[in-house]
């Protein structure tokens, strides 16, 4: 039989029982566009409580001096000089689980504008610890390398001191501010942050190049410390075992040594974290197979009964000259136009609906390139294979026994 | 063959039928032949064997025992496919239910056997289609669709779909049943013109009303031709309607 033949055939039977052709597209469009609303809600909801999670810096590694022992009487990790700007070119260069790594100083002090003054930290590191820290910018801009170079005396301040030292709605960008006698010009400005785990109030502090505090603040050769952003949080603890490594190399320490430095990772979020991860890709997992199999079976259904309420027609064709192949090829041809045009609107169906249900009620949604061919593979095999399935047993039917049926 | 008239030529035919221990003999030792041109009642009571014998002729079922020639050809080696391949070259079939496609016009309806024979081109189908279609009197109706179609417009599709391809014998099994009895004469009146112009066609029935239309009449009874004679006063349909008109008239 020609090919052509069974395309009209084919589209003529699904011409011909509108109904029933649109009630088996249905479940496949339903099928298709439950599967891809669910992961889309659900991955959403999984990226959106990683981010706030990450936000609280899961990937945040911190290293400092280790503690020296001199003459028996133990030092404050200050004391130690072991860590230097070196050891940040070198794990720059070389690790390849971090995403970024800064220096790290601290001082603190009292800030004065005009008649007003108030008690703060500063704190700063190079042009990657904004992102780090996940400080992120609000008005003006964050320093540059060259600032760092030159050590300039410019600063990024938190809301708390724009509130207390300018008061609200006041424009501190331009402005110069003294800190601990030393005069520093405003460039920029972060967005409120809030307090973290210990309640202690992130916006209170002032941003600026680590070498500023080094050579104008504190005077200090050594830093107090690197912070590290991994670049993977399931991978912490080997992200830690490769900057340990790399850190011997660079301070060139001997097998027996002992490190000159700490290295501290934020393990009790990690694991909550994953614990929590792993517990929405269960739902999720669980979610999407159920939606998957009540899609299957819907469609399984119809299909059966479509082939079953067409015996009659099966025999006809068969009387009149249609060879079982030919039977066999026009129901899978018609379950496979079904199938993959449903499964093109329920890819549709499942992307507006993700999108309204986003517009609606405000809930993160993402829809993965994954989860679309999933299930539309899935959906469409199904629809195949559940009118393949029955139209084989219709097409090996003996003509008399379909032509009787009623 | 040694005769070319013969459509079919059965010998010494057995159909048996298992159902459960039993074994049904439903065709025992028939012998039958029908020439070109003939138009055969075959009759009898339900269970007699007649419908067992149209499948048979009609390639859908086969037989346990004996040969069947059709238009020459043992149909009895034939396997599956073959059968189908005789039955879309040499075969039509009219039914009681008339088994059209629901909500398909007439043409396409006439088109469907062709559709499965590919050396047929779609242009040399849809002429044929359309000259089945002025053959059984539906030249104006091609285009509609068969649900709206009254009965006996119904069965002319079909009979148009049963010439469709030039079979050899058309095939009609209780063709009348579902039809009145002024319906099923005009039915009867369009198989003998049809049968006129030289269309073999086997013709089963039980009502003898119908049969008298047909050229020869067969009588089953439990598997076996019983009778086997020319029709008697052969009736002509188209007088039987004129008949029915003037009944109707002298009732009114």
């Amino acid at each position: 039989m020609k090919l052509i033949n069974l395309f009209k055939i084919a589209i003529a039977a699904i011409k011909r029982n509108k109904m029933r052709s649109f009630l088996t597209m249905l479940g496949i469009v339903i099928g298709v566009g439950a599967v891809i609303t669910m992961l889309a809600i659900g991955q959403g909801s999984n990226e959106s409580i990683k981010s706030s999670i990450s936000s609280m810096g899961t990937n945040l590694i911190n290293v400092m001096p280790a503690s020296m022992n001199r003459g028996g009487v133990q030092q404050g990790r200050t004391a130690s000089q072991s860590l230097e700007e070196k050891d940040v070119y070198y794990l720059q260069k070389n690790c390849t689980l971090i995403d970024a790594v800064s220096p790290e100083m601290r001082s603190s002090g009292q800030v004065v504008f005009g008649s007003k003054n108030w008690p703060t930290d500063v704190g700063g590191g190079n042009e990657d610890y904004a992102v780090i820290k996940k400080y992120e910018i609000a008005t003006g801009r964050f320093y540059t390398h060259q600032e760092i170079k030159s050590a300039a005396k410019v600063c990024v301040l938190g809301q708390t001191i724009v509130k207390n030292v300018f008061g609200e709605d006041a424009d501190p960008i331009g402005q110069s501010i003294r800190f601990n006698n030393i005069p520093f010009k405003v460039i920029g400005t972060f967005k409120e942050k809030g307090n973290n785990t210990f309640g202690q109030d992130q916006d209170d502090m002032i941003l600026m190049p680590y070498s500023t505090i080094m050579k104008r603040i504190t005077r200090e050769t050594h830093l107090r410390s690197i912070v590290i952003s991994a670049k993977y949080e399931d991978k912490i603890t080997e992200t830690s075992t490769e900057i340990e490594e790399l850190l011997r190399q660079s301070h060139k320490l001997k097998e027996a040594e002992d490190n000159d430095f700490d290295i501290r990772t934020q393990e009790e979020l990690i694991s909550n974290f994953s614990s929590i991860s792993q517990m929405l890709l269960v739902l999720l997992g669980s979610i999407s197979a159920i939606s998957l199999v009540v899609g299957g079976i819907g469609i399984m259904n119809i299909m059966y009964v479509s082939v079953t309420e067409r015996t009659r027609e099966i025999g006809l064709r068969l009387a009149i000259g249609g060879k079982g192949k030919d039977i066999l090829m026009q129901f899978l041809l018609e379950a496979i136009l079904l199938s993959v045009i449903g499964g093109l609107i329920g890819v549709l169906l499942g992307y507006i609906v993700s999108n309204t249900i986003e517009g609606i009620m405000n809930w993160p949604i993402l829809i993965t390139t994954d989860s679309v061919l999933l299930s539309f593979i899935v959906c469409t095999f199904i629809g195949v294979f559940f009118g393949w399935y029955p139209a084989r047993k219709a097409s090996a039917l003996d003509p008399i026994v379909a032509l009787r049926h009623e | 063959m040694s005769n070319n008239n013969k459509i079919i030529e059965i010998k010494q035919l057995h159909k048996n039928y298992e159902v459960g221990d039993e074994t049904v003999r439903a065709l025992q030792g028939i012998d039958l032949t029908i020439n070109k041109g003939e138009f055969v009642a075959i009759m009898g009571t339900s269970g007699s064997g007649k419908s067992t014998l149209l499948n048979i002729l009609g390639c859908l079922d086969r037989a346990s025992e004996g040969d069947y020639w059709l238009d020459g050809s043992n149909v009895k080696k034939l396997k599956k496919n073959q059968l189908a391949e005789i039955r879309s070259a040499k075969l039509g079939f009219v039914f009681q239910s008339y088994n059209l496609l629901p909500r398909t016009t007439a043409l396409e309806n006439v088109e469907l056997p062709l559709l499965y024979n590919p050396s047929v081109s779609s242009k040399l189908r849809r002429e044929k289609a359309e000259a089945a279609l002025v053959a059984v009197g539906l030249k104006d109706r091609m285009k509609h669709l068969s649900n709206q179609m009254s009965g006996g417009q119904q069965q002319r599709v079909a009979i148009a779909r049963s010439i469709v391809n030039d079979p050899v014998i058309i095939l009609a099994d209780e063709a009348t049943g579902n039809l009145d009895t002024r319906t099923s004469f005009e039915i009867m009146a369009l198989f003998q013109d049809l049968n006129e112009k030289g269309i073999t066609i086997g013709f089963v029935t039980h009502e003898s009303d119908i049969a008298r239309f047909t050229k020869r009449n067969i009588v089953f009874r439990d598997g076996r031709i019983i009778k086997d004679i020319e029709t008697e006063n052969r009736a002509r349909a188209i007088e039987a309607i004129r008949e029915l008109k003037n009944e109707d008239y002298l009732l009114n």
